[in-house]
């Protein structure tokens, strides 16, 4: 056993540290963008930057423009950029999960007109398929399409849309046939985010921020060229979509608090029972927070070595978003309470107990964010351990006779 | 980046199952249970046969000369399979000769270990003590005085290795037990049959330090890490099976989430102990500094995952997993006998904590 690269893969890390060291040099030290619009400059020019190089799409195959290489490349890439002042994150659900929705299941002309210019990130993305009353439930959506011609006609609301605000077009699931069971009367399409009766909104969240949109759409017309997969095969195309989030929504995120904001909390504290640190309640909770967060990084190092032979990883990677959410919720509220009052006022901006405030509130949302740790839990049950799926009383009822539409 | 055990270790692990698929698991545990035998001596055979009491003795002592990965796969192996044989008391005893033993101590026992003529066990265990408090057991000129209970295996060992107070903290002494006396000792677990060690100037020889003693432990909590997790594993699969066959209301129970979400979250207390044993399983064999605190998360995982999956299966089982006919009882006894094999899980969670104190302070 080891944790290296291998020697090819050292190679690689070698060539694309080299060329990010010097790409993204002119990142460093700049400060947080102003606007909106320095942001997506900001995130353009290093896009641009990858595509110029060769080093956007490494996984995709070459003829959709990517560079077929192997996930280790790409894993290898990212953490080298995450390492260095790269300014990332735009493309991540676009390149991440929307095109490649679209060069699986799109048209010859679809992929020529959008892949490439997704790629070279002049044109930005996002994911329609939440509605108010389809979540977990996704196959209950009752955004319309109705055919007009060569267009269809889309009517009806989607939420939780990351960056719709800042997109240029988005993959979209609607219900063509309401007269069929929810599964099979769903069709995909592309949709113009800047086309008349297009509207995106901030979602205020519990925690305070907007990091999402909810869109509303007042009888948009799409072309039916611009149509994903053949109509009533919408929910085939949102699978492959899913597939690509769940391999996204995954690890405890990038410096959120975790058993050592917790260590060195406690060693700030004097309570009656002594020092907090020396508290066996406190170091349990440590102990388990380590545990959890830990264990779960290490998971994800079995699916890289497994990739890394070239073996498909296990199904164990299925545990991490369930684990890290609510580990995440558990730490923050027991490293609050320590902090008795102190940890209910509002934190100063940027403290240690401002973090974890807001790690208290995020946690809540990420519970939810890409499956549900119920739903999780479903997945685990049916998919890994085989136990029978729930019963779904609507699952061949016509959609009509359950929602009239 | 290579984070899995080695072929070779797999292909160990897989002869060593279809062997206790077919000789040992529940029956063979109710046979021995309902017995006085100490273990089961024809299963015991086998497993000598098969070289695997071997497998991590050196050649040069007649063994195979295996590496730590090996005594990993087969301690997950064994605790899947519940064996009532002495395996897992006589690798913790190989791994103290091993790490600690002088020339003279390896040649004189891993032959008789290696060819299945000597039987050990590991005797640390006194009343609430936990594994770095100073035993009452004590060294006084090559002799130990005190008692060992319950001590696994000890009926059926000849050899000893004990923990008594040294100089500096605990550490290992070797004891021929046909010099003291063993009795039997009843405890929760009905199918590993335990004895109580009377030490009463017994003569003994140190084995290794107390810095030995401490690496010891860390390895041995990473073997009995695995074991956990195998036995963990056993339960979850048989929950799980009835989950599948079971109806009630009209379905299976396995529909229902009130049991699958059990039955996923086994699932998950078992691959986040498998992760960190699979670290621990690294840094043992790598003598590793991040032992300390790898060995420390997996037992405590470990004993999670085992406990869960222990107590949601009589759960799940509902009112046949209550009785005696159920084989239930072996998994949910057996989590008592893992969790007090060597410290508890808060001896361990407090173990971890300190780990990574000294590691901050270190990078501090």
């Amino acid at each position: 056993m080891d944790f290296n690269d291998t020697p090819q893969e050292a190679e690689y890390r070698a060539k694309v540290r080299a060329w990010i060291s010097e790409a993204a040099r002119e990142y460093e030290g700049l400060p947080e963008p102003k606007s909106q619009d320095d942001y997506v400059a900001r995130q353009k020019s290093w896009q641009r930057k990858k595509y110029d190089a060769d080093y956007a799409g490494l996984t995709w195959p070459k003829a959709f423009g990517g560079q077929g290489l192997g996930p280790m490349n790409a894993i290898i890439f990212s953490q080298e950029e995450a390492r260095s002042a790269a300014p990332t994150g735009l493309y991540s659900i676009g390149l991440g999960m929307c095109i490649p929705t679209v060069f699986t299941h799109g048209s010859k002309d679809v992929i020529e007109r959008f892949v490439p210019k997704a790629l070279e990130g002049s044109e930005i993305w996002c994911q329609l398929f939440s509605e108010p009353i389809a979540g977990s439930d996704l196959a209950s959506i009752r955004t319309k399409a109705v055919r007009d011609g060569d267009d269809w006609i889309i009517t009806g609301q989607k939420v939780w849309t990351t960056f719709a605000h800042l997109s240029d077009y988005g993959i979209i699931v609607t219900r063509t046939d309401p007269a069929a069971p929810k599964h099979k009367g769903l069709t995909m399409f592309i949709v113009d985010m800047h086309a008349p009766g297009v509207e995106a909104r901030p979602l205020k969240q519990m925690s305070g921020g907007a990091d999402f949109n909810e869109v509303f759409f007042d009888g948009v017309r799409v072309p039916d060229a611009w149509r994903i997969g053949a109509v009533g095969d919408g929910w085939k195309a949102g699978l492959t979509t899913l597939m690509n989030e769940r391999l996204a929504v995954g690890g405890k995120p990038r410096n959120s608090p975790g058993w050592r904001t917790l260590m060195d909390l406690a060693r700030g504290i004097d309570t009656e029972q002594g020092p907090a640190i020396e508290r066996m309640d406190v170091r349990a909770r440590i102990a388990d927070t380590y545990i959890n967060d830990e264990g779960v990084k290490l998971t994800q190092m079995r699916a890289l070595s497994a990739l890394s032979q070239g073996k498909t990883p296990g199904a164990e990677q299925s545990i991490s978003k369930v684990v890290v959410a609510k580990t995440m919720q558990d730490m923050a509220a027991f490293a609050l309470e320590l902090s008795e009052s102190a940890g209910f006022a509002a934190g100063e901006k940027d403290s240690e107990l401002a973090r974890l405030q807001g790690a208290y509130m995020w946690s809540a949302g990420l519970r939810i964010a890409g499956g549900t740790d119920e739903i999780l839990r479903n997945i685990i049950a049916e998919r890994v351990l085989g136990l029978p799926g729930d019963l779904r009383p609507d699952k061949d009822t016509p959609f009509n006779e359950i929602v009239p539409l | 980046m290579n984070f899995d055990f080695s072929d070779d270790a797999r292909a160990l692990s897989e002869s060593a199952r279809r062997m206790l698929t077919e000789h040992a698991g529940p029956d063979a545990a109710r046979r021995i249970m309902d017995s006085d035998a100490a273990y089961d001596e024809p299963l015991w055979r086998q497993v000598v046969d098969l070289g695997l009491t071997a497998a991590r003795v050196p050649e040069a002592h007649g063994g195979v000369g295996l590496s730590p990965e090996e005594s990993c796969v087969l301690a997950e192996e064994f605790g899947r399979s519940i064996a009532p044989v002495p395996f897992l008391s006589t690798l913790l005893a190989t791994e103290a000769l091993l790490l600690a033993g002088s020339a003279a101590q390896q040649a004189k026992h891993l032959p008789g270990i290696a060819d299945g003529s000597t039987i050990a066990c590991y005797a640390w265990g006194e009343g609430a003590n936990s594994p770095t408090a100073i035993p009452a057991t004590r060294a006084e000129g090559g002799r130990l005085t005190g008692t060992k209970s319950p001590v696994a295996d000890a009926l059926a060992a000849s050899l000893a290795v004990v923990t008594a107070a040294g100089e500096d903290g605990p550490a290992l002494w070797l004891v021929d037990l046909k010099d003291a006396r063993v009795t039997p000792a009843a405890t929760l677990d009905l199918v590993r049959k335990h004895g109580t060690i009377t030490l009463d100037g017994t003569s003994a020889e140190p084995l290794g330090t107390s810095a030995d003693y401490q690496r010891f432990i860390d390895r041995a909590a990473v073997i009995l890490a695995f074991e956990a997790i195998g036995t963990a594993g056993a339960a979850m699969e048989m929950a799980v099976g009835y989950a599948k066959d079971r109806v009630a209301f009209g379905q299976r129970i396995g529909r229902y989430q009130g049991v699958k979400h059990k039955c996923a979250d086994m699932y998950i207390k078992l691959e986040l102990a498998r992760a960190h044993a699979l670290y621990g399983a690294w840094a043992f064999a790598a003598d590793a500094d991040e032992l300390r605190h790898a060995a420390a998360a997996a037992r405590a995982a470990s004993l999670d995952a085992v406990r869960f999956a222990a107590e949601e299966n009589v759960q799940l089982h509902g009112g046949i997993g209550f009785t005696w006919e159920s084989n239930c009882q072996f998994y949910y006894r057996r989590a008592r006998q893992l969790s007090a094999a060597l410290g508890s899980r808060a001896f361990w969670a407090d173990r971890l904590v300190r780990a990574l104190e000294q590691r901050n302070r270190a990078a501090a």
